[in-house]
């Protein structure tokens, strides 16, 4: 089936010519050379991590259920994590990878958990829709389209009620923007300006749905509608998202100020490795924005011409990052699965800390 | 013992987890300048002011997830349902997060919130405002679900679930909120988990809890002077954690068993005790186990008929004569 790309396709195309500046904005021009190559680092070993992934699902039996990947979008969970500081926190959808690796996370016990395996950093319990690591500000991984926007407003209410300052960036697609928790989460983080940076990102398509068949009206606009700030953004330049992201993240850190920020984006891949995607958007759209808007080629192409890659620095990192992906699949492979015994554990804090427990009786049936 | 209303004892566990624990936040529709849809947290702005005691706007999945957020980040909530009904619209939150977030990050994250507010039919506010979900919160592990049916043991259990780490539902009863009830002046705990044995008899056990409690005690007093009958009473106060034991040894004694419960028969909580008890005192069974629930059909308005519709002490008699036949 072929359609001619969408009418967001093109203004997607417009808008990446001007993006000249976002280098040169100070949040940018303040990177050093490491800084840098360490961005262009993660966005590699994020995509690398994510075929491998996609490698092992396809022969099979090796990871279950949902594989929705993040290649296409990478620049857009390194440019925003790149900003945290310590008291900033982010939580998103099911589409988590990049924003694992983006927070630090290591590798293996990322993979690891889409063997299900107890070495997983969730042990195995929560897959790829649910990775969570709190000690780096990461809170999850959420299965629910939307579910997730309550709570990322919650990290905001804690920042706030514990007179800290920090920012708790919550992402979510274009889909979720449609769902009601979100509009009341929206009102919230307005009413009491807690320092929440509503992120969508917008890959153009819901499932199978696109924004102009799912979405009446801007996505991040609808902001106005609560008094709260807004903006949008092209997700295939990290220098840009940085840019624009380092506004938002300031003035919700600074004067607890809250904000939608919409970053187009696009996904290369099916909505999960469960979709054929070939019913709803044309190879050619998919092939132009890989041949232009890759937001791995476009920075590679900033920095090479910045004098800070060069052909020799780009196959080393590609070659680290395809090993670390094959370390995390032997790491993963080795690892062992969790037991029938440890289904039941993790379910309770009292069940888990038995010495301390306070409360009687019963908390388990069968 | 000073005499106090449930609606007092529960402000008072409020207050003095408030007073003990900066961490500790009220939120709900209405719980700070009106005080109260049920005045249950009249006085508390006054006392702790607007950074602690919050009103919300109508928004349960918002305020209900956003107070979810705050806990994860170490925040104490005790969110306020106006009534317990309306957790349908914040489904999401309650059952898909508070009750996973846990679970799905192996560990790693603790949720310790605890939602109250009432749930009970009986006040003709028809099928939507009557809905007791105790059975629907308990089937999904990770969550506490407390339901108490005296000023005493409200009290002494809301300040536990305050100080617990994981997730508490607690369901009060309208209706019971002006019930008198001696509670200490000096600080105790009640522990989750813990049922008490509410009356002692021999006969037959009544395994039950929230108001069925009070119309249980009515109707054993009725079957004690009238028919000579003597009933042990055995309040669970606490759904989950479950104190089965109390219950098995209180079976132990009677040999026979009514459960009495405000709650559609379906796969209730009254199912899941029936299993247990068959499963674990079969031997010690003279009968069948009986069980005495709401009439099953959507909470109907009229109220005459509302009042035959749930437990009463009537229909105890009656279930409880056929339970010793
Ligand atoms: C409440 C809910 N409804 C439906 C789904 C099934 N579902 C999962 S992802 C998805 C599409 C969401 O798209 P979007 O928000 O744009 O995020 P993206 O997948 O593009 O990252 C749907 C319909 C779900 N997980 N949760
Ligand atoms: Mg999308």
């Amino acid at each position: 089936m072929s359609k001619k790309p969408s009418a967001t396709a093109e203004k997607k195309a417009d808008s990446t010519a001007k993006d000249a500046g976002h280098g040169r904005a100070p949040v940018n021009a303040s990177l050093s050379r490491e800084d840098k190559i360490e961005l262009y680092r993660k966005m590699v070993r994020i995509r690398r991590f994510e075929e491998r992934s996609l490698r092992a699902y396809q022969a099979g039996k090796k990871i279950g259920g949902f594989l929705h990947l993040y290649i296409g979008q990478e620049a857009v969970a390194v440019g925003c994590c790149s900003l945290m500081g310590k008291d900033d926190h982010v939580i998103t959808a099911y589409r988590d990878h990049g924003h694992a690796i983006a927070v630090g996370m290591d590798t293996k016990p990322l993979m690891a958990e889409l063997y299900g395996k107890a070495t997983g950093c969730s042990k195995g319990k929560g897959g790829s829709m649910h990775y969570f690591d709190p000690s780096r500000n990461y809170w999850g991984g959420h299965g629910i389209v939307g579910g997730q926007v309550p709570l990322g407003t919650g990290l905001a209410y804690a920042i706030k009620y514990k007179g800290l300052k920090g920012a708790a960036m919550t992402f979510m697609g274009d889909g979720a923007v449609n769902q009601g928790a979100v509009h009341e989460a929206y009102n919230l983080a307005a009413l009491w300006q807690l320092p929440v940076v509503f992120v969508i990102e917008n890959n153009g398509y819901s499932m199978g749905t696109s924004q102009e068949r799912s979405s009446a009206g801007d996505l991040a606009k609808r902001a106005e509608g609560y008094h709260m700030a807004w903006g949008q953004c092209d997700g295939h330049d990290v220098y840009e998202v940085r840019a624009t992201m380092d506004k938002f993240l300031r003035a919700a850190r600074e004067e607890s100020k809250p904000a939608v920020v919409e970053i187009r984006t696009y996904r290369y891949r099916g909505h999960s490795v469960a979709d054929p995607d070939n019913t709803y958007r044309t190879r050619a759209e998919i092939e132009e924005y890989r041949r232009t808007k890759d937001p791995i080629q476009v920075f590679q192409d900033k920095l090479t011409a910045e004098g800070v890659l060069d052909a020799a620095l780009i196959e080393k990192i590609d070659t680290e990052a395809r090993t670390e992906a094959d370390v995390s699949i032997d790491f993963s492979e080795a690892s062992p699965f969790p037991t029938v015994d440890d289904i039941q554990k993790d379910v309770y804090w009292e069940a888990d800390n038995p010495a301390e427990r306070k409360s009687q009786g019963r908390l388990f049936f069968d | 013992m000073p005499l106090i209303t449930y609606r007092e004892a529960i402000r008072h566990a409020l207050a003095e987890e408030l007073q003990r624990d900066a961490n500790v936040v009220v939120l709900g529709e209405e719980v700070a300048q009106f005080n109260g849809a049920y005045k249950v947290t009249e006085g508390l702005l006054e006392k702790f002011g607007p950074k602690r005691i919050v009103d919300t706007p109508i928004s349960e999945a918002g305020f209900i997830g956003m107070g979810l957020g705050a806990s994860m980040l170490g925040i104490r909530p005790v969110m306020e349902l106006m009534f317990w009904s309306f957790y349908s619209v914040a489904f999401d939150q309650i059952l898909n997060n508070a009750a996973n977030v846990r679970y799905m990050s192996g560990g790693q994250i603790n949720c310790p919130i605890v939602i109250r507010g009432p749930a009970n039919g009986g006040t003709n506010v028809g099928a939507t405002h009557s809905h007791t979900p105790e059975n629907v919160l308990a089937n999904h592990p990770g969550v506490k679900v407390v339901v108490p049916a005296t000023p005493y043991d409200a009290k002494g259990l809301l300040k536990s679930a305050i100080r617990d780490n994981d997730p508490v539902f607690f369901l009060e009863n309208t209706i019971l909120y002006g019930d008198k009830g001696e509670v200490p002046e000096a600080e105790y705990l009640i522990p989750l988990g813990k049922a008490e044995v509410k009356r002692e008899g021999t006969d037959l056990t009544i395994v039950t809890y929230g108001r069925c409690v009070i119309h249980s005690l009515k109707a054993a007093e009725i079957l004690e002077k009238e028919h000579d009958v003597s009933v042990e009473i055995v309040d669970l106060r606490c759904i989950r954690p479950l104190d089965i034991d109390t219950v098995l040894a209180s079976v132990a004694k009677t040999n026979r068993v009514l459960i009495v419960e405000e709650q559609k028969p379906f796969a209730s909580v009254g199912s899941q005790l029936a299993y247990m008890i068959q499963r674990e005192a079969f031997d010690h069974l003279d009968a069948p186990i009986h069980r005495l629930a709401t009439v099953d059909a959507p909470a109907i308005y009229s109220p005459p008929v509302e009042t035959e519709q749930l437990p009463n002490p009537q229909r105890i008699i009656k279930a409880a004569i056929e339970a010793l036949a």
